[in-house]
Protein backbone atom coordinates (compact mmCIF):
# COMPACT_ATOMS: atom_id res chain seq x y z
CA UNK A 1 0.00 0.00 0.00
CA UNK A 2 1.39 3.39 -0.97
CA UNK A 3 1.84 6.28 1.39
CA UNK A 4 -1.11 8.68 1.39
CA UNK A 5 -0.16 11.95 -0.30
CA UNK A 6 -1.98 13.97 2.37
CA UNK A 7 -2.31 12.78 5.92
CA UNK A 8 -4.01 14.90 8.58
CA UNK A 9 -3.70 13.85 12.21
CA UNK A 10 -5.85 15.19 15.06
CA UNK A 11 -5.91 18.66 13.57
CA UNK A 12 -7.55 21.32 15.75
CA UNK A 13 -7.67 25.02 15.02
CA UNK A 14 -9.56 27.90 16.58
CA UNK A 15 -9.87 31.54 15.61
CA UNK A 16 -9.37 34.09 18.36
CA UNK A 17 -10.84 37.53 18.18
CA UNK A 18 -11.50 40.02 20.96
CA UNK A 19 -11.25 37.39 23.64
CA UNK A 20 -13.78 35.04 22.06
CA UNK A 21 -12.62 31.71 20.71
CA UNK A 22 -14.25 29.96 17.84
CA UNK A 23 -13.17 26.42 17.13
CA UNK A 24 -13.19 26.06 13.37
CA UNK A 25 -11.96 22.50 13.08
CA UNK A 26 -11.62 19.86 15.75
CA UNK A 27 -9.74 16.58 15.73
CA UNK A 28 -9.73 16.15 12.00
CA UNK A 29 -8.17 12.90 10.80
CA UNK A 30 -7.86 12.21 7.13
CA UNK A 31 -5.83 10.24 4.59
CA UNK A 32 -5.97 11.11 0.92
CA UNK A 33 -4.40 8.81 -1.66
CA UNK A 34 -2.53 10.04 -4.69
CA UNK A 35 -4.53 10.67 -7.85
CA UNK A 36 -7.91 11.12 -6.20
CA UNK A 37 -10.28 13.96 -6.96
CA UNK A 38 -11.76 14.68 -3.58
CA UNK A 39 -14.95 16.70 -3.44
CA UNK A 40 -15.24 18.60 -0.15
CA UNK A 41 -18.77 19.47 0.89
CA UNK A 42 -20.19 20.98 4.05
CA UNK A 43 -22.46 23.78 5.16
CA UNK A 44 -21.14 27.35 5.49
CA UNK A 45 -18.82 27.55 8.48
CA UNK A 46 -18.22 23.80 8.64
CA UNK A 47 -14.45 24.31 8.47
CA UNK A 48 -13.80 23.50 4.80
CA UNK A 49 -11.78 26.63 4.07
CA UNK A 50 -9.93 26.40 7.38
CA UNK A 51 -8.96 22.81 6.66
CA UNK A 52 -7.59 23.51 3.18
CA UNK A 53 -5.50 26.44 4.45
CA UNK A 54 -3.71 24.02 6.77
CA UNK A 55 -2.74 21.74 3.91
CA UNK A 56 -0.20 24.26 2.56
CA UNK A 57 0.73 25.75 5.90
CA UNK A 58 -1.03 29.11 5.60
CA UNK A 59 -2.67 28.48 8.95
CA UNK A 60 -0.85 26.85 11.82
CA UNK A 61 -2.90 24.42 13.89
CA UNK A 62 -3.36 24.65 17.66
CA UNK A 63 -2.60 20.95 17.76
CA UNK A 64 -2.17 18.10 15.34
CA UNK A 65 -0.05 17.64 12.23
CA UNK A 66 -0.29 17.61 8.47
CA UNK A 67 1.92 15.26 6.47
CA UNK A 68 2.45 15.92 2.78
CA UNK A 69 4.17 12.95 1.12
CA UNK A 70 5.03 11.78 4.63
CA UNK A 71 6.74 15.05 5.58
CA UNK A 72 5.48 16.99 8.59
CA UNK A 73 4.95 20.47 7.17
CA UNK A 74 4.89 22.17 10.57
CA UNK A 75 8.24 20.77 11.69
CA UNK A 76 11.14 23.19 11.92
CA UNK A 77 13.16 21.58 9.14
CA UNK A 78 10.37 21.91 6.62
CA UNK A 79 10.47 24.81 4.17
CA UNK A 80 6.87 25.97 3.90
CA UNK A 81 7.48 27.81 0.64
CA UNK A 82 8.51 24.54 -1.00
CA UNK A 83 5.35 22.92 0.32
CA UNK A 84 3.30 25.73 -1.22
CA UNK A 85 4.75 24.97 -4.64
CA UNK A 86 3.81 21.35 -4.16
CA UNK A 87 0.35 22.08 -2.81
CA UNK A 88 -1.26 24.69 -5.06
CA UNK A 89 -4.16 26.50 -3.42
CA UNK A 90 -6.71 28.50 -5.39
CA UNK A 91 -8.83 30.66 -3.12
CA UNK A 92 -12.44 31.64 -3.56
CA UNK A 93 -12.80 34.44 -6.12
CA UNK A 94 -9.12 34.18 -7.11
CA UNK A 95 -9.56 36.90 -9.75
CA UNK A 96 -9.20 39.51 -6.99
CA UNK A 97 -5.55 38.59 -6.48
CA UNK A 98 -4.42 39.51 -10.01
CA UNK A 99 -1.97 42.40 -9.97
CA UNK A 100 0.49 42.35 -12.87
CA UNK A 101 0.38 44.48 -15.99
CA UNK A 102 -0.13 41.53 -18.30
CA UNK A 103 -1.75 38.15 -17.98
CA UNK A 104 1.60 36.60 -18.88
CA UNK A 105 3.40 38.25 -15.97
CA UNK A 106 0.67 37.35 -13.55
CA UNK A 107 0.78 33.67 -14.44
CA UNK A 108 4.60 33.86 -14.21
CA UNK A 109 4.49 35.13 -10.61
CA UNK A 110 4.36 31.65 -9.04
CA UNK A 111 7.04 30.06 -11.25
CA UNK A 112 9.28 33.11 -10.73
CA UNK A 113 8.98 32.70 -6.99
CA UNK A 114 10.05 29.09 -7.45
CA UNK A 115 13.32 30.38 -8.88
CA UNK A 116 12.98 28.61 -12.23
CA UNK A 117 15.02 29.53 -15.32
CA UNK A 118 13.46 32.06 -17.76
CA UNK A 119 13.00 29.34 -20.39
CA UNK A 120 11.25 27.06 -17.94
CA UNK A 121 9.05 29.95 -16.73
CA UNK A 122 8.07 30.74 -20.32
CA UNK A 123 7.23 27.10 -20.97
CA UNK A 124 5.18 26.80 -17.78
CA UNK A 125 3.24 30.01 -18.43
CA UNK A 126 2.33 28.98 -21.97
CA UNK A 127 1.34 25.49 -20.89
CA UNK A 128 -0.80 26.72 -18.02
CA UNK A 129 -2.44 29.37 -20.19
CA UNK A 130 -3.25 26.81 -22.86
CA UNK A 131 -4.54 24.44 -20.22
CA UNK A 132 -7.10 26.90 -18.89
CA UNK A 133 -7.79 28.39 -22.31
CA UNK A 134 -6.40 31.91 -21.82
CA UNK A 135 -3.51 31.70 -24.30
CA UNK A 136 -5.05 34.43 -26.48
CA UNK A 137 -4.95 37.07 -23.74
CA UNK A 138 -1.33 36.69 -22.59
CA UNK A 139 -0.40 40.26 -23.53
CA UNK A 140 -3.59 41.89 -22.27
CA UNK A 141 -4.01 43.51 -18.88
CA UNK A 142 -5.82 41.14 -16.52
CA UNK A 143 -8.10 44.03 -15.52
CA UNK A 144 -9.54 44.23 -19.05
CA UNK A 145 -10.83 40.66 -19.03
CA UNK A 146 -14.29 39.36 -18.15
CA UNK A 147 -14.96 37.69 -14.80
CA UNK A 148 -14.71 34.17 -16.16
CA UNK A 149 -11.52 34.92 -18.06
CA UNK A 150 -9.96 36.49 -14.96
CA UNK A 151 -10.87 33.41 -12.97
CA UNK A 152 -9.14 31.18 -15.50
CA UNK A 153 -6.04 33.40 -15.49
CA UNK A 154 -5.88 33.15 -11.70
CA UNK A 155 -6.21 29.37 -11.81
CA UNK A 156 -3.52 29.24 -14.51
CA UNK A 157 -1.29 31.19 -12.10
CA UNK A 158 -1.45 28.28 -9.67
CA UNK A 159 -1.35 25.51 -12.28
CA UNK A 160 1.85 27.07 -13.71
CA UNK A 161 3.60 25.98 -10.53
CA UNK A 162 2.66 22.42 -11.56
CA UNK A 163 1.57 21.40 -8.05
CA UNK A 164 1.21 17.71 -7.27
CA UNK A 165 -1.80 18.58 -5.19
CA UNK A 166 -4.23 21.19 -6.44
CA UNK A 167 -6.79 22.57 -4.02
CA UNK A 168 -9.61 24.80 -5.24
CA UNK A 169 -12.14 26.62 -3.09
CA UNK A 170 -15.36 26.97 -5.08
CA UNK A 171 -13.67 27.59 -8.43
CA UNK A 172 -16.99 27.81 -10.26
CA UNK A 173 -18.86 30.17 -7.90
CA UNK A 174 -20.57 33.02 -9.72
CA UNK A 175 -19.76 31.84 -13.23
CA UNK A 176 -22.21 31.20 -16.05
CA UNK A 177 -22.92 27.54 -16.95
CA UNK A 178 -20.49 27.58 -19.87
CA UNK A 179 -17.61 29.05 -17.86
CA UNK A 180 -18.35 26.66 -15.04
CA UNK A 181 -18.25 23.55 -17.29
CA UNK A 182 -15.02 24.75 -18.86
CA UNK A 183 -13.23 25.27 -15.56
CA UNK A 184 -14.49 22.09 -13.96
CA UNK A 185 -13.62 20.11 -17.10
CA UNK A 186 -10.04 21.38 -16.94
CA UNK A 187 -9.79 20.54 -13.27
CA UNK A 188 -10.91 16.98 -13.98
CA UNK A 189 -8.34 16.84 -16.75
CA UNK A 190 -5.63 18.00 -14.37
CA UNK A 191 -6.38 15.01 -12.18
CA UNK A 192 -7.10 12.35 -14.80
CA UNK A 193 -4.45 13.11 -17.40
CA UNK A 194 -1.60 14.25 -15.20
CA UNK A 195 -2.30 11.88 -12.33
CA UNK A 196 -2.30 14.70 -9.77
CA UNK A 197 -4.37 14.87 -6.63
CA UNK A 198 -7.15 17.45 -6.65
CA UNK A 199 -9.27 18.72 -3.78
CA UNK A 200 -12.37 20.60 -4.79
CA UNK A 201 -14.58 22.54 -2.39
CA UNK A 202 -18.04 23.06 -3.80
CA UNK A 203 -21.63 23.69 -2.82
CA UNK A 204 -22.91 22.09 -5.98
CA UNK A 205 -23.71 18.45 -5.30
CA UNK A 206 -24.17 17.90 -9.03
CA UNK A 207 -20.59 19.00 -9.74
CA UNK A 208 -19.22 16.86 -6.93
CA UNK A 209 -21.23 13.83 -8.02
CA UNK A 210 -20.04 14.25 -11.59
CA UNK A 211 -16.33 14.83 -10.89
CA UNK A 212 -15.25 13.41 -7.57
CA UNK A 213 -13.73 10.02 -6.96
CA UNK A 214 -14.08 10.52 -3.19
CA UNK A 215 -16.25 12.84 -1.15
CA UNK A 216 -15.29 14.46 2.14
CA UNK A 217 -18.25 15.68 4.16
CA UNK A 218 -17.52 18.29 6.83
CA UNK A 219 -19.99 19.26 9.54
CA UNK A 220 -19.37 21.57 12.51
CA UNK A 221 -15.60 21.42 12.15
CA UNK A 222 -15.45 17.65 12.07
CA UNK A 223 -15.17 15.05 9.35
CA UNK A 224 -18.65 13.62 9.01
CA UNK A 225 -17.77 11.12 6.33
CA UNK A 226 -15.08 10.32 3.75
CA UNK A 227 -16.02 7.78 1.15
CA UNK A 228 -16.83 7.16 -2.49
CA UNK A 229 -19.74 9.27 -3.82
CA UNK A 230 -21.97 6.20 -4.26
CA UNK A 231 -21.93 5.59 -0.52
CA UNK A 232 -22.09 9.24 0.53
CA UNK A 233 -25.16 10.05 -1.53
CA UNK A 234 -26.87 6.76 -0.67
CA UNK A 235 -27.77 8.12 2.76
CA UNK A 236 -30.02 11.02 1.85
CA UNK A 237 -31.29 11.51 5.38
CA UNK A 238 -27.83 11.91 6.86
CA UNK A 239 -26.79 14.41 4.20
CA UNK A 240 -29.93 16.46 4.68
CA UNK A 241 -29.60 16.42 8.46
CA UNK A 242 -26.33 18.38 8.27
CA UNK A 243 -27.87 21.02 6.03
CA UNK A 244 -26.73 19.70 2.67
CA UNK A 245 -28.62 18.13 -0.19
CA UNK A 246 -28.06 15.15 -2.41
CA UNK A 247 -27.86 15.78 -6.18
CA UNK A 248 -31.22 16.58 -7.74
CA UNK A 249 -31.24 13.37 -9.78
CA UNK A 250 -30.82 11.37 -6.56
CA UNK A 251 -33.84 13.17 -5.12
CA UNK A 252 -35.89 12.26 -8.18
CA UNK A 253 -35.02 8.63 -7.69
CA UNK A 254 -35.83 8.79 -3.97
CA UNK A 255 -39.34 9.86 -4.93
CA UNK A 256 -39.57 7.13 -7.57
CA UNK A 257 -38.56 4.59 -4.91
CA UNK A 258 -41.19 5.89 -2.53
CA UNK A 259 -43.79 5.42 -5.25
CA UNK A 260 -43.00 1.78 -5.48
CA UNK A 261 -40.55 1.62 -8.37
CA UNK A 262 -37.83 -0.80 -7.48
CA UNK A 263 -34.32 0.58 -7.88
CA UNK A 264 -31.60 -1.03 -5.83
CA UNK A 265 -28.56 1.18 -6.26
CA UNK A 266 -28.18 4.85 -5.33
CA UNK A 267 -28.13 7.09 -8.35
CA UNK A 268 -26.29 10.37 -8.39
CA UNK A 269 -25.39 11.11 -11.99
CA UNK A 270 -27.66 11.85 -14.90
CA UNK A 271 -25.80 9.46 -17.21
CA UNK A 272 -26.23 6.57 -14.85
CA UNK A 273 -29.85 7.49 -14.23
CA UNK A 274 -30.51 7.31 -17.94
CA UNK A 275 -29.07 3.82 -18.15
CA UNK A 276 -31.12 2.60 -15.20
CA UNK A 277 -34.31 4.19 -16.50
CA UNK A 278 -33.87 2.73 -19.99
CA UNK A 279 -33.36 -0.74 -18.60
CA UNK A 280 -36.45 -0.29 -16.40
CA UNK A 281 -38.56 0.72 -19.40
CA UNK A 282 -37.12 -2.15 -21.37
CA UNK A 283 -38.26 -4.57 -18.67
CA UNK A 284 -41.69 -2.96 -18.63
CA UNK A 285 -42.12 -3.59 -22.34
CA UNK A 286 -41.07 -7.18 -21.94
CA UNK A 287 -43.73 -7.88 -19.36
CA UNK B 1 -1.60 39.33 12.88
CA UNK B 2 -3.71 41.91 11.11
CA UNK B 3 -6.78 41.21 13.18
CA UNK B 4 -5.02 42.64 16.25
CA UNK B 5 -5.64 46.21 15.17
CA UNK B 6 -8.28 47.68 17.44
CA UNK B 7 -9.40 50.83 15.60
CA UNK B 8 -13.14 50.80 15.22
CA UNK B 9 -13.46 47.61 17.20
CA UNK B 10 -16.48 47.75 19.38
CA UNK B 11 -16.65 45.67 22.56
CA UNK B 12 -20.35 44.92 22.95
CA UNK B 13 -21.95 45.51 26.34
CA UNK B 14 -24.80 47.22 28.13
CA UNK B 15 -22.93 49.03 30.90
CA UNK B 16 -23.70 52.64 31.90
CA UNK B 17 -20.68 53.69 29.85
CA UNK B 18 -22.06 51.99 26.75
CA UNK B 19 -25.43 53.66 27.29
CA UNK B 20 -24.07 57.20 27.55
CA UNK B 21 -24.87 59.57 24.72
CA UNK B 22 -21.98 59.47 22.23
CA UNK B 23 -21.71 63.28 22.44
CA UNK B 24 -21.17 62.98 26.20
CA UNK B 25 -18.49 60.38 25.66
CA UNK B 26 -16.70 62.52 23.09
CA UNK B 27 -16.81 65.53 25.42
CA UNK B 28 -15.60 63.43 28.34
CA UNK B 29 -12.74 62.14 26.20
CA UNK B 30 -11.76 65.70 25.32
CA UNK B 31 -11.89 66.67 28.99
CA UNK B 32 -9.85 63.58 29.81
CA UNK B 33 -7.16 64.58 27.33
CA UNK B 34 -7.08 68.07 28.86
CA UNK B 35 -6.80 66.38 32.26
CA UNK B 36 -3.66 64.54 31.17
CA UNK B 37 -2.04 67.51 29.49
CA UNK B 38 -2.84 69.94 32.28
CA UNK B 39 -0.85 67.82 34.71
CA UNK B 40 2.48 69.45 35.51
CA UNK B 41 4.00 66.61 37.52
CA UNK B 42 3.62 62.82 37.84
CA UNK B 43 1.26 63.34 40.76
CA UNK B 44 -1.02 65.41 38.54
CA UNK B 45 -1.60 62.39 36.31
CA UNK B 46 -3.13 60.49 39.23
CA UNK B 47 -6.73 61.73 38.75
CA UNK B 48 -6.52 60.79 35.06
CA UNK B 49 -5.27 57.30 35.85
CA UNK B 50 -7.94 56.76 38.50
CA UNK B 51 -10.52 58.13 36.09
CA UNK B 52 -9.72 55.78 33.21
CA UNK B 53 -9.36 52.70 35.44
CA UNK B 54 -12.71 53.46 37.07
CA UNK B 55 -14.26 53.94 33.64
CA UNK B 56 -12.93 50.59 32.47
CA UNK B 57 -14.32 48.88 35.56
CA UNK B 58 -17.75 50.47 35.12
CA UNK B 59 -17.79 49.68 31.39
CA UNK B 60 -17.10 45.98 31.94
CA UNK B 61 -14.44 46.06 29.22
CA UNK B 62 -11.72 43.67 30.43
CA UNK B 63 -8.53 45.43 31.52
CA UNK B 64 -6.49 43.22 29.21
CA UNK B 65 -8.01 45.17 26.33
CA UNK B 66 -5.79 48.04 27.47
CA UNK B 67 -2.69 46.03 26.57
CA UNK B 68 -4.17 45.22 23.22
CA UNK B 69 -4.57 48.90 22.41
CA UNK B 70 -1.07 49.70 23.73
CA UNK B 71 0.74 47.06 21.71
CA UNK B 72 1.05 49.01 18.44
CA UNK B 73 2.51 52.06 20.16
CA UNK B 74 5.21 50.29 22.20
CA UNK B 75 7.95 51.56 19.83
CA UNK B 76 6.68 55.12 20.29
CA UNK B 77 6.72 54.75 24.08
CA UNK B 78 10.24 53.34 24.07
CA UNK B 79 11.44 56.07 21.69
CA UNK B 80 9.94 58.85 23.82
CA UNK B 81 11.35 57.37 27.01
CA UNK B 82 14.87 57.01 25.61
CA UNK B 83 14.86 60.47 24.09
CA UNK B 84 13.79 62.11 27.32
CA UNK B 85 16.03 59.95 29.45
CA UNK B 86 19.25 60.98 27.72
CA UNK B 87 18.66 64.47 26.49
CA UNK B 88 16.73 66.31 29.19
CA UNK B 89 18.14 68.04 32.25
CA UNK B 90 21.64 68.37 33.65
CA UNK B 91 21.64 67.00 37.21
CA UNK B 92 23.60 63.83 36.40
CA UNK B 93 22.86 60.87 38.68
CA UNK B 94 24.43 58.11 36.62
CA UNK B 95 27.25 58.24 34.14
CA UNK B 96 28.84 55.57 31.98
CA UNK B 97 31.04 56.24 28.97
CA UNK B 98 29.04 58.74 26.87
CA UNK B 99 25.73 57.88 28.50
CA UNK B 100 24.50 60.35 31.09
CA UNK B 101 21.26 59.92 32.95
CA UNK B 102 19.90 62.89 34.81
CA UNK B 103 17.42 62.96 37.64
CA UNK B 104 15.22 65.32 35.69
CA UNK B 105 15.47 63.15 32.58
CA UNK B 106 14.43 60.10 34.54
CA UNK B 107 11.49 61.89 36.12
CA UNK B 108 10.43 63.39 32.83
CA UNK B 109 10.59 60.15 30.88
CA UNK B 110 8.49 58.32 33.50
CA UNK B 111 6.04 61.21 33.31
CA UNK B 112 5.86 60.95 29.51
CA UNK B 113 5.45 57.16 29.50
CA UNK B 114 2.61 57.28 32.02
CA UNK B 115 0.96 60.09 30.09
CA UNK B 116 1.10 58.30 26.73
CA UNK B 117 -0.15 55.04 28.22
CA UNK B 118 -3.02 56.82 29.99
CA UNK B 119 -3.81 58.75 26.82
CA UNK B 120 -4.06 55.70 24.57
CA UNK B 121 -5.74 53.47 27.14
CA UNK B 122 -8.32 56.08 28.06
CA UNK B 123 -9.22 57.19 24.56
CA UNK B 124 -9.48 53.58 23.36
CA UNK B 125 -12.34 53.14 25.81
CA UNK B 126 -14.35 55.54 23.66
CA UNK B 127 -14.10 53.23 20.65
CA UNK B 128 -14.55 50.10 22.76
CA UNK B 129 -17.86 51.30 24.17
CA UNK B 130 -19.25 53.26 21.22
CA UNK B 131 -20.10 51.82 17.84
CA UNK B 132 -18.46 53.70 14.95
CA UNK B 133 -21.89 54.74 13.71
CA UNK B 134 -22.83 56.27 17.08
CA UNK B 135 -19.45 57.95 17.22
CA UNK B 136 -19.86 59.74 13.91
CA UNK B 137 -23.49 60.56 14.74
CA UNK B 138 -22.25 62.19 17.92
CA UNK B 139 -19.50 64.03 16.10
CA UNK B 140 -21.89 65.27 13.45
CA UNK B 141 -24.23 66.59 16.11
CA UNK B 142 -21.40 68.28 18.02
CA UNK B 143 -20.06 69.92 14.88
CA UNK B 144 -23.45 70.95 13.51
CA UNK B 145 -23.02 74.63 14.52
CA UNK B 146 -20.29 74.78 11.86
CA UNK B 147 -22.99 74.24 9.20
CA UNK B 148 -23.76 77.95 9.50
CA UNK B 149 -20.24 78.60 8.20
CA UNK B 150 -21.00 76.38 5.16
CA UNK B 151 -18.79 73.66 6.56
CA UNK B 152 -19.88 70.26 5.09
CA UNK B 153 -20.50 68.56 8.45
CA UNK B 154 -22.84 65.87 7.19
CA UNK B 155 -20.65 64.95 4.25
CA UNK B 156 -17.64 64.75 6.51
CA UNK B 157 -19.35 62.50 9.00
CA UNK B 158 -20.71 60.29 6.21
CA UNK B 159 -17.18 59.93 4.89
CA UNK B 160 -15.96 59.04 8.35
CA UNK B 161 -18.74 56.51 8.83
CA UNK B 162 -17.89 54.85 5.54
CA UNK B 163 -14.17 54.87 6.26
CA UNK B 164 -14.66 53.33 9.69
CA UNK B 165 -17.14 50.82 8.34
CA UNK B 166 -14.65 49.60 5.76
CA UNK B 167 -11.60 49.24 8.00
CA UNK B 168 -12.49 45.68 9.09
CA UNK B 169 -13.53 44.81 5.54
CA UNK B 170 -10.23 46.00 4.13
CA UNK B 171 -8.26 44.25 6.85
CA UNK B 172 -10.03 41.02 6.01
CA UNK B 173 -9.43 41.61 2.32
CA UNK B 174 -5.74 42.28 2.94
CA UNK B 175 -5.24 39.07 4.84
CA UNK B 176 -7.08 37.14 2.12
CA UNK B 177 -4.87 38.62 -0.60
CA UNK B 178 -1.77 37.99 1.50
CA UNK B 179 -2.75 34.34 1.88
CA UNK B 180 -3.43 34.03 -1.82
CA UNK B 181 -0.06 35.49 -2.79
CA UNK B 182 1.73 33.43 -0.17
CA UNK B 183 0.10 30.37 -1.70
CA UNK B 184 1.83 31.37 -4.93
CA UNK B 185 5.14 31.50 -3.12
CA UNK B 186 5.32 35.23 -2.39
CA UNK B 187 7.96 35.84 0.24
CA UNK B 188 6.82 38.59 2.58
CA UNK B 189 8.93 37.87 5.61
CA UNK B 190 12.55 37.91 4.53
CA UNK B 191 14.98 40.13 2.65
CA UNK B 192 16.07 43.74 2.95
CA UNK B 193 13.91 46.84 3.07
CA UNK B 194 13.78 47.26 -0.70
CA UNK B 195 12.91 43.62 -1.30
CA UNK B 196 10.18 43.78 1.29
CA UNK B 197 8.73 46.95 -0.17
CA UNK B 198 8.68 45.29 -3.58
CA UNK B 199 7.01 42.24 -2.09
CA UNK B 200 4.10 44.48 -1.07
CA UNK B 201 3.17 45.30 -4.67
CA UNK B 202 1.27 42.04 -5.24
CA UNK B 203 -0.79 42.90 -2.16
CA UNK B 204 -1.34 46.63 -2.59
CA UNK B 205 -2.47 46.57 -6.21
CA UNK B 206 -5.30 44.05 -5.73
CA UNK B 207 -6.24 45.89 -2.55
CA UNK B 208 -6.55 49.24 -4.35
CA UNK B 209 -8.46 47.68 -7.21
CA UNK B 210 -10.94 46.11 -4.85
CA UNK B 211 -11.26 49.28 -2.76
CA UNK B 212 -12.24 51.24 -5.88
CA UNK B 213 -14.63 48.51 -6.94
CA UNK B 214 -16.25 48.56 -3.50
CA UNK B 215 -16.50 52.34 -3.54
CA UNK B 216 -18.27 52.25 -6.88
CA UNK B 217 -20.66 49.54 -5.73
CA UNK B 218 -21.41 51.45 -2.56
CA UNK B 219 -22.08 54.68 -4.44
CA UNK B 220 -24.49 52.82 -6.74
CA UNK B 221 -26.23 51.17 -3.81
CA UNK B 222 -26.63 54.52 -2.03
CA UNK B 223 -27.96 56.24 -5.11
CA UNK B 224 -30.43 53.46 -5.81
CA UNK B 225 -31.78 54.08 -2.32
CA UNK B 226 -32.14 57.77 -3.16
CA UNK B 227 -29.39 59.11 -0.92
CA UNK B 228 -29.13 62.85 -1.51
CA UNK B 229 -27.01 64.25 1.29
CA UNK B 230 -27.84 65.67 4.68
CA UNK B 231 -30.63 68.12 3.92
CA UNK B 232 -33.92 67.04 5.48
CA UNK B 233 -32.59 63.65 6.47
CA UNK B 234 -34.16 62.02 9.53
CA UNK B 235 -32.46 59.60 11.88
CA UNK B 236 -33.15 56.06 12.99
CA UNK B 237 -31.67 56.77 16.42
CA UNK B 238 -32.09 60.29 17.68
CA UNK B 239 -29.65 61.48 20.29
CA UNK B 240 -31.01 62.73 23.61
CA UNK B 241 -29.09 63.94 26.64
CA UNK B 242 -30.25 62.18 29.82
CA UNK B 243 -29.59 62.70 33.52
CA UNK B 244 -26.71 60.21 33.47
CA UNK B 245 -24.99 62.29 30.81
CA UNK B 246 -25.06 65.38 32.97
CA UNK B 247 -23.88 63.47 36.05
CA UNK B 248 -20.94 61.86 34.23
CA UNK B 249 -19.90 65.20 32.74
CA UNK B 250 -19.98 66.73 36.22
CA UNK B 251 -17.86 63.90 37.64
CA UNK B 252 -15.34 64.35 34.83
CA UNK B 253 -15.21 68.09 35.54
CA UNK B 254 -14.48 67.31 39.20
CA UNK B 255 -11.58 65.09 38.21
CA UNK B 256 -10.27 67.84 35.95
CA UNK B 257 -10.53 70.36 38.76
CA UNK B 258 -8.57 68.04 41.05
CA UNK B 259 -5.71 68.07 38.55
CA UNK B 260 -5.46 71.84 38.87
CA UNK B 261 -5.62 71.54 42.65
CA UNK B 262 -2.77 69.01 42.59
CA UNK B 263 -0.80 71.25 40.24
CA UNK B 264 -1.00 74.17 42.59
CA UNK B 265 0.18 72.16 45.61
Amino acid sequence: MSLPVIEVKDLTFSYNSLGTTHTAIENVNLKIEKGELVGIIGHTGSGKSTLIQHLNGLLKPNSGTVLIDGEDIFSKECDLRKIRFKVGLVFQYPEYQLFEETVYNDIAFGPKNMGLSPDEIDKRVKEAAAFTGVEDYLNKSPFDLSGGQKRRVAIAGVIAMDPEILILDEPAAGLDPKGRDKILGQIKKYQREKGNTVLLVSHSMEDIAKLATKVLVMADGKVEAYDIPEKIFADTERIEKIGLAVPQITEVFEILKKNGIEIKESIFSVEYAKKVLLSLIGEGEDA
Amino acid sequence: MLSNITIGQYYPGSSPVHKLDPRTKILITVLYIVMLFAAAEVIGLLPGIIFFILSYIISGVPLKMIFRSLKPIIPLIVFTAVLNLFFVGNDVIFEFWIIKITGEGLRFSIFMIVRIIALIAGTSLLTYTTTPIMLTDGLESLLSPLKKLKFPVHELSMMMTIALRFIPTLIEETSKIMSAQKARGADLESGGLLKRAKALIPILIPLFVSAFRRAEELALAMESRCYHGGEGRTRLRELHFKLRDIISLLITALFLASVFVLNSL
